[in-house]
């Protein structure tokens, strides 16, 4: 304590400093300086083009009482609450089925990672056909079953017009999103191949079923594998723009049903020419994302466990 | 062999980069470059490279480097809000007011005015849409207007004279109901006429009932006359219920595609532009016969035909380096011989009021002289001179959804747009008065 630094404790400090110097820079040019620059815009009346004018918590006074944005805001979490546990619980799932010793494992795990790879805007246009509800795979896929229901019961039922009705849209931009399980599941398997083995060894000793090792051993090993697979995935169901950006053609969906926060940031910024007001949407979206990783954090610190800690 | 590789690697290298190079026109020396960013692509760039070219080979002061540019809108602010905007940029006309307000455009007034530019050279509503707050911000390129498209084959089959469309909304209901055909299941087949089909222009059904969008002083979405049209809108859903409307709708292909409703005789009447014979002259089954007449308006009465004039527009982006010299472009763009051979090339009609005697003998689109006439009509409108616009269209596309689907009743679905854009109008002429004096003086300065 109190000690000065020797010549050669500052030279340490300039060489750590100059190899850390690429990110710092990065960090300091491309997040920080926007950050702070944002956080001053959302209290201007902004456009780019024009000065800007500071008019101090108007645009946070409008956000509030904006009922489109209250709207995005709602899409946006609903679709994080399904979108993150449905793709936890299936690339789980997925891991683990193809984690067993079956044969040409190789292949299918390839097979399910692949569609992973796929750029975003194929997917949306894949599935913008796939969802059709005239000519669509899924519903050609539904048809026949709910034509038997409606013969055995007398019903009416008829598969839905995905992405036109404002009742399924989301759940068709949920079904799209399952597309993307491959990264997790890769995660998953890497995970799963490092749960020690003689931690089942002495479970099957013990008697233990399937199901109580998966509960007890497999589960808790993997904690912090599910811990970082679900923030990962809850910031990219907060940042959802590409594939409803396609989808809609650049609108909201019926009744706005596929109008998340990011969309709506973007409408502001580039299309409405409020750039004030998308600053206050961002920095509205990266407090909800900050408050809600500050949440995973406390639970996982009593739910992740981390071997040897 | 070892080697073979690597030098195969080199030689196909070379041979991309110089062949690349040889495409790329040598600017002669001592010419002032400008340069032009427009949106257009595919054979529209194409009609305005050949001008660019003309314009090139007739001086040799100044040269023109016209490059086609996606999501203009976005580029263009960035550009101009980065410093570093290009010397002409080709708009469309329906931006202007935002640009000009945000003083992001060079106001063209004075050049114009030494160059003897005056607003009788144009079809009225042309100069009139380059205009905004008293000023002068583009000029014309190449324009449009809308009118009723309709397939004469199946007005023909279904026992219809195929040379009368027609005259009144009510008229239209009428060919409609006798040209619906379901399948055997009930679920539609074909239409005489779907207002979602192609559904860009959402925001301006009320215009054919009397109604308006603006004022002049506030938003009027809630007027009786567009009231009326989704009162109009409204009755779809009810006549055709509207899980039968949606999913007749997902069964169409893409507009520019052979699976296009239109051209598979799916719908029978659209709302459509001159481009549409471009369209039709690619992807539409040979032999396709088609007419073009006013969109009719509700009240047969109605002296004169209704319809949305658009143009795309040429400007100086403020901060363009070279202003006088990109004026000289767009005013040799606006000049009768090159403005027809772009208009020519890109199928569309002259904003000139003045058109060579061949220009119509010429023209590919058969129907062009009928889009011309209606754009002339004394009750052609345009799309309000508003920074809003953006945020009308999407909501105005909302409130349509909402009563398409029947989730809403007209009167509540405009009123709630109404509301939302008045107070967005209100706010906007709040910020509006911070800037407009300092501005109004900056753009009247000699």
């Amino acid at each position: 304590m109190g000690r000065t630094m020797s010549a050669a404790d500052l030279r340490r400090l300039g060489t750590g400093f100059m190899f850390i110097a690429p990110w710092l820079v990065g960090f300091l040019a491309l997040s920080l300086y926007p950050f702070l620059s944002s956080l001053y815009l959302s209290t201007c009346d902004y456009s780019v083009l024009a000065p800007a004018v500071w008019i101090g918590p108007e645009n946070y006074t409008a956000l509030s009482r904006d009922p489109i944005f209250w709207k995005a805001a709602g899409n946006t979490v609903l679709f994080a609450m399904v979108s993150v546990p449905l793709g936890l619980v299936l690339s789980f799932c997925l891991a683990l089925l193809l984690n067993a010793e079956i044969p040409a494992r190789g292949f299918f795990r390839t097979v399910f990672f692949l569609p992973s790879l796929m750029p975003l805007v194929c997917l949306a246009v894949l599935w913008l056909w796939l969802l059709n509800g005239d000519l669509g795979l899924v519903n050609a896929c539904l048809r026949p079953g709910l034509q038997t229901l409606n013969d055995l019961f007398g019903w009416h039922l008829s598969p839905p017009n995905w992405l036109q009705d404002p009742r399924f849209a989301l759940a068709g931009l949920v079904l799209t999103g399952i597309w993307g399980v491959g990264h997790p599941m890769v995660i998953f398997l890497a995970g799963l191949q490092e749960v020690p083995r003689h931690l089942y060894e002495s479970a099957d000793i013990d008697g233990a079923s399937r199901w109580q090792k998966l509960r007890h051993i497999t589960l808790p090993m993997l904690s912090p594998v599910i811990y970082f697979n679900g923030i990962m995935a809850l910031i990219g169901c907060f940042q959802v723009f590409a594939v409803p950006y396609v989808m809609t053609e650049g609108g909201d969906g019926p009744e706005r049903s596929l109008l998340f926060l990011a969309t709506y940031l973007y409408q502001h910024a580039f299309e409405y020419w409020n750039m004030g007001y998308a600053c206050a949407i961002g920095l509205f979206l990266f407090a909800l994302i900050l408050g809600l990783t500050l949440v995973a954090s406390r639970i996982s610190s009593r739910h992740v466990h981390y071997e040897g800690a | 062999m070892k080697n073979l590789l690597p030098r195969l690697f080199w030689i196909a290298a070379f041979s991309l980069l110089f062949s690349s190079c040889g495409g790329v026109p040598e600017i002669p020396p001592g010419r002032t470059v400008i340069r032009y960013w427009d949106k257009w692509s595919g054979w529209e760039a194409e009609a305005m490279r050949a001008v660019v070219d003309d314009f090139n080979r007739s001086q040799d002061r100044i040269w023109v480097e016209f490059s086609s540019t996606s999501h203009i809108n976005r580029k263009l602010m960035l550009s101009i809000g980065g410093g570093v905007p290009p010397d002409v940029a080709g708009l469309f006309g329906n931006t202007l007011a935002v640009y000009a307000e945000n003083n992001a455009l060079t106001p063209l007034d004075r050049m114009a005015r030494e160059a003897g530019i005056h607003g009788e050279d144009y079809v009225p509503i042309f100069w009139d849409i380059c205009h905004h707050l008293g000023h002068l911000w583009a000029l014309p390129s190449s324009p449009a207007c809308l009118g009723l498209v309709w397939n004469k084959r199946i007005f023909r089959e279904n026992g219809l004279d195929p040379e009368r469309p027609p005259a009144s909304i009510r008229e239209l209901e009428q060919i409609n109901d006798r040209l619906v055909r379901r399948d055997a299941q009930g679920r539609l087949q074909s239409i005489g006429h779907l207002p979602s089909e192609p559904g860009w222009w959402p925001a301006i059904w009320g215009w054919w009932f009397g109604g308006d969008l603006w004022d002049g002083k506030r938003i009027t979405l809630n007027s009786p006359g567009n009231l009326a049209a989704m009162d109009w809108i409204a009755t779809y859903p009810r006549r055709f219920q509207s899980r039968d409307l949606l999913s007749f709708r997902d069964g169409f292909g893409n507009f520019a595609s052979p699976q296009n409703a239109f051209f598979t005789g799916r719908v029978a009447m659209v709302l459509q532009g001159p481009w549409i014979h471009t369209f039709i002259e690619k992807y539409a089954p040979p032999g396709f016969e088609w007419g073009v007449a006013a969109f009719p308006a509700a009240d047969p009465a109605t002296p004169a035909p209704i319809t949305l004039v658009e143009t795309d527009v040429l400007v100086i982006p403020a901060g363009a380096r070279h202003p006088r010299e990109a004026f000289a472009f767009i005013r040799y763009v606006n000049e009768r011989a090159a403005m027809e051979k772009l208009c020519l090339g890109q199928r569309k009609f002259s904003p000139l009021r003045k058109v060579s005697s061949d220009f119509f003998q010429k023209h590919p689109n058969p129907h062009i002289r009928t889009f011309l006439d209606l754009a002339k009509s004394p009750l052609a409108k345009h799309v309000p001179p508003l920074t809003l616009w953006a945020m009308m269209e999407s909501d105005m596309k909302q409130a349509f959804g909402k009563v398409w689907s029947g989730a809403a009743q007209p009167q509540a679905a405009l009123e709630e747009v109404q509301q939302h854009l008045q107070a967005e109008y209100e706010n906007h002429q709040r910020r509006w008065s911070r800037l407009a004096d300092t501005l109004q003086r900056q753009w009247d300065a000699p």
